[in-house]
C-alpha cells in the first residue's frame, strides 16, 4: 500500500473490548503503550475509528453494514469502544 | 479525518470482535480505495 | 435421527491439568521476552505458583469437575485470590498432576530418549509415581535410573541440549532430535513430548483406569502441535503414538488439524465413524500446548498476580455406540462454517447456531446450555485481552434479540442462564467448548438438561494460508432411547 500525501490512511478497528481498543488506538497514534513491540516509541499519528462508530455506518452501504456488523452493535459495548478511539481525536 | 471514501484503510479486526474481512467489506462499500485487513487472535 | 444401533454417544470424558511452573520459561512469549530481556526470567520465577495453589485455584477445580460452572460463578473474582479450602487434585472428570511426575511420564514414554532426567530428581517423585493409577511398572522400567549430572552437563555444553531447570537446579535436558533438522530442534521436541505425555495422561484415565483400552478402535488427535521432520514438518499422527502408550493395542489413529476448532471437528468425525458402523469406539484426544504457557505473563506480573498460565491441559473423550444411557450426538444437526459463509459474526452465528437448531426444530431458548470458548478471564483480562466467553455469549444473546426471542434488556440474564464463566486455561484447542463436556454429560444423564450445544471457532488466518476463520458445532442431547440399556 502506498499513500501519497497526508491523511490518506485510516485505521478501522473491530476490537471487542475497551482495553484492546485503547491499546491498538494508542499503538497507531502516539506509540505502543507497552513499550515492547516494534512500534514502541514511534508515534504514527494515524486516524483511528471503530467500525461500530456511527460515522462508519453513515458512510457504508446499509445492507452491507447490517449483514457484516449489525449483530455486534448489541453484543459489544459500542459506546465504550467508540469513546476509546475518540480519545485519539481530541489530541 | 473520518472520511473513508478514497482512503487506504488498515482494518484491524479481532476474532471475538469483528474480523478483518468483515471490516473490509464495510469500508469498501464506503468507497475505500485500498484495504489491508488483519484479524488478531489473542487466545 | 440415526438408527438406534448406531447413534453415537459420549461415554466418558477426561480432562487433566499438569502443573508445570518450571516449563513456563519455555512458553513462546516468555522465551522471547527472556531472550530480549534476561532479567525477565527472575520475575517469572518469583511469580510461580505452588502446586497446592494451582490445585486449589477455583477454575481448575471446575475443569476437573469438582465445581460446577454455577459454583464458580458464585465466587467473586479474581479467583486466584480465592483458593478453595481442602481442594482435591482428583475430580470426577480428571486430575491435576505435579510437574515432576509428569516429566517422569514424559521420559518413560520417550522412545528416542531425547528427554533425560537427573536420577535424584526421579528419586524425589518415585513415591508419588508408585501410587499413581496412571503410572505402571512398565513405565518405571522405561524411566530407568536417569542420566547423571555430569552427562546432563556434557549434553548441554557440547551437544546443545536444552537444559531443564527447577529454579536454578539442572534436573534434565532435551536433545535435538537431529543435528541438521530444525524441525526436530530441542524446543520442538520438548513441545511435542509434552503434548504427547499430557495426552497419554488423559487417555490412560480412560483406557487404563476405566479399563476401556482394548475396546478403542481409533484414536483421533486434535492438538495444535506439529510432529514431523524437515521433509514432512506436520506429518502428524501423534494420536497413534499416544495410543501406543495408553494400552490401546487394537487402535490405530490420525490427527485432525483445525486450530482451536479441531476438538469439535474430531468429535463430529468420530461420532460419524461410530454412526457408520466402521468403528465401535473412538477416542478423541488432545495434549497440552507448551507454547501457550505464560502467554499473558506480562499482565499477571504488572498486576502483582501469580503467573496463571502454568498448566498443560489435556483431554480424552470416548465416543461409542448407543447404550441407552450416555448423551447422544445428533449428526443431523451439526453446524458447519463453509467457505461460502463469509467471515461476518452474523454468518458464523447462523452457520454454527441457527442452522443446526432449525434442523432440530429448536429455538435458541430451547437449548439448556451453550458451551463455547471458555478461556478463564482471570488470565486474559490483566493483559487487555478481555473476557472471551462473555464476548461470545453476548453475540449469542444478540442473535436471540435479533430473532425476537428475548429483548435487548434481557441480554445480561440470558448470558447468566445460558452461558457460563470461563474456567479453562488458555491452552488453545482445549479451551474451545470441550471443558464443559463432563458437566454436560452429568446434567444430561441426571435429568436436569435435555440439550447442550458446543460451538467453537478456529483462527485459520494465523497460519497465513487463508483469511478465513472456521467453526463447528454439535448438539449433545439426553439419551431418550430406553430400549437398549446395557452400558458399553
Amino acid at each position: 500500500m502506498r499513500a501519497n500525501g497526508d491523511n490518506e490512511v485510516v485505521v478501522v478497528l473491530g476490537t471487542p473490548d475497551r482495553d484492546s481498543t485503547e491499546i491498538v488506538t494508542q499503538t497507531v497514534t502516539t506509540g505502543d503503550p507497552s513499550y515492547a513491540g516494534p512500534l514502541s516509541g514511534i508515534p504514527l499519528g494515524l486516524p483511528v475509528i471503530h467500525v461500530l462508530d456511527e460515522r462508519v455506518a453513515a458512510q457504508s452501504d446499509p445492507a452491507t453494514y447490517s449483514s457484516e456488523i449489525g449483530l455486534m452493535l448489541d453484543a459489544l459495548e459500542t459506546d465504550a469502544l467508540v469513546a476509546a478511539t475518540r480519545t485519539s481525536e481530541s489530541g | 479525518m473520518t472520511e473513508l471514501s478514497g482512503k487506504c484503510v488498515i482494518a484491524i479486526g479481532e476474532r471475538d470482535g469483528i474480523p478483518g474481512p468483515a471490516i473490509a467489506e464495510v469500508v469498501r462499500s464506503a468507497g475505500a480505495r485500498e484495504v489491508v485487513s488483519f484479524t488478531q487472535c489473542f487466545v | 435421527m440415526n438408527s438406534i444401533g448406531n447413534q453415537p454417544c459420549i461415554k466418558s470424558v477426561k480432562l487433566c491439568l499438569s502443573h508445570v511452573p518450571n516449563l513456563v520459561r519455555h512458553g513462546s512469549k516468555p522465551q522471547r521476552e527472556i531472550d530480549a530481556h534476561p532479567e525477565t526470567l527472575d520475575e517469572i520465577l518469583r511469580a510461580a505458583r505452588s502446586f497446592e495453589d494451582a490445585a486449589a485455584y477455583p477454575p481448575h477445580q471446575a475443569f476437573i469437575g469438582n465445581l460446577t460452572p454455577e459454583d464458580l460463578e458464585e465466587i467473586a473474582r479474581p479467583w486466584h485470590s480465592k483458593p478453595l479450602v481442602n481442594a482435591s487434585p482428583i475430580g470426577p472428570d480428571g486430575l491435576i498432576v505435579e510437574e515432576g511426575p509428569l516429566l517422569c511420564l514424559t521420559a518413560a514414554t520417550d522412545p528416542f530418549n531425547l528427554l533425560r532426567l537427573d536420577p535424584q530428581y526421579i528419586g524425589r517423585h518415585r513415591e508419588v509415581l508408585s501410587t499413581a493409577e496412571w503410572f505402571t511398572k512398565d513405565d518405571f522400567d522405561a524411566l530407568g535410573d536417569g542420566t547423571p549430572q555430569e552427562t546432563l552437563n556434557e549434553l548441554v555444553k557440547s551437544r546443545g541440549a536444552l537444559p531443564l531447570l527447577e529454579k536454578d537446579e539442572l534436573i534434565g535436558c532435551v536433545e535435538n532430535g537431529h543435528s541438521e533438522d530444525s524441525s526436530l530442534g530441542r524446543e520442538i521436541v520438548l513441545e511435542n513430548l509434552m503434548a504427547k505425555s499430557s495426552a497419554v495422561l488423559a487417555l490412560r484415565m480412560l483406557s487404563g483406569v476405566e479399563e476401556r483400552g482394548t475396546d478403542i478402535d481409533y484414536v483421533m488427535g486434535c492438538g495444535e502441535e506439529a510432529v514431523g521432520d524437515r521433509y514432512q514438518r506436520g506429518g502428524g499422527n501423534l494420536a497413534k503414538a499416544v495410543a501406543e502408550h495408553s494400552w490401546c493395542s487394537n487402535a490405530t489413529g490420525s490427527d485432525i488439524k483445525a486450530f482451536c476448532c479441531a476438538p469439535n471437528h474430531a468429535i463430529v468425525i468420530g461420532a460419524a465413524l461410530v454412526a457408520s458402523g466402521l468403528y465401535k469406539n473412538v477416542a478423541v484426544i488432545g495434549g497440552g500446548s507448551l507454547a501457550k504457557l505464560g502467554m499473558k505473563f506480562q499482565g499477571h506480573l504488572r498486576n502483582g498476580m501469580p503467573i496463571l498460565e502454568d498448566v498443560l491441559a489435556s483431554v480424552a473423550v470416548l465416543i461409542g455406540e448407543d447404550d441407552g444411557f450416555s448423551p447422544v450426538i445428533d449428526l443431523e444437526s451439526v453446524g458447519r462454517h463453509t467457505v461460502a459463509a463469509g467471515s461476518s459474526p452474523q454468518a458464523i452465528a447462523e452457520a454454527l447456531i441457527l442452522e443446526p437448531l432449525a434442523s432440530k426444530g429448536l429455538g435458541i431458548l430451547d437449548v439448556d446450555r451453550y458451551a463455547t470458548e471458555l478461556h478463564d478471564p482471570d488470565i486474559t483480562e490483566p493483559q487487555g485481552s478481555g473476557n472471551t466467553p462473555l464476548a461470545n455469549y453476548r453475540v449469542l444473546a444478540s442473535l436471540a434479540v435479533q430473532r425476537k426471542e428475548i429483548s435487548r434488556e434481557e441480554i445480561p440474564d440470558f448470558v447468566g442462564r445460558f452461558g457460563m464463566p470461563g474456567f479453562s486455561p488458555t491452552q488453545g484447542h482445549i479451551a474451545s467448548a470441550v471443558p464443559f463436556l463432563g458437566h454436560a454429560c452429568r446434567s444430561l444423564t441426571s435429568g436436569e438438561a435435555n440439550h447442550t450445544m458446543f460451538y467453537a471457532k478456529g483462527s485459520l488466518f494465523l497460519g497465513r494460508m487463508t483469511e478465513m476463520s472456521d467453526g463447528m458445532s454439535f448438539i449433545l442431547s439426553r439419551n431418550t432411547n430406553a430400549k437398549k440399556r446395557q452400558k458399553g
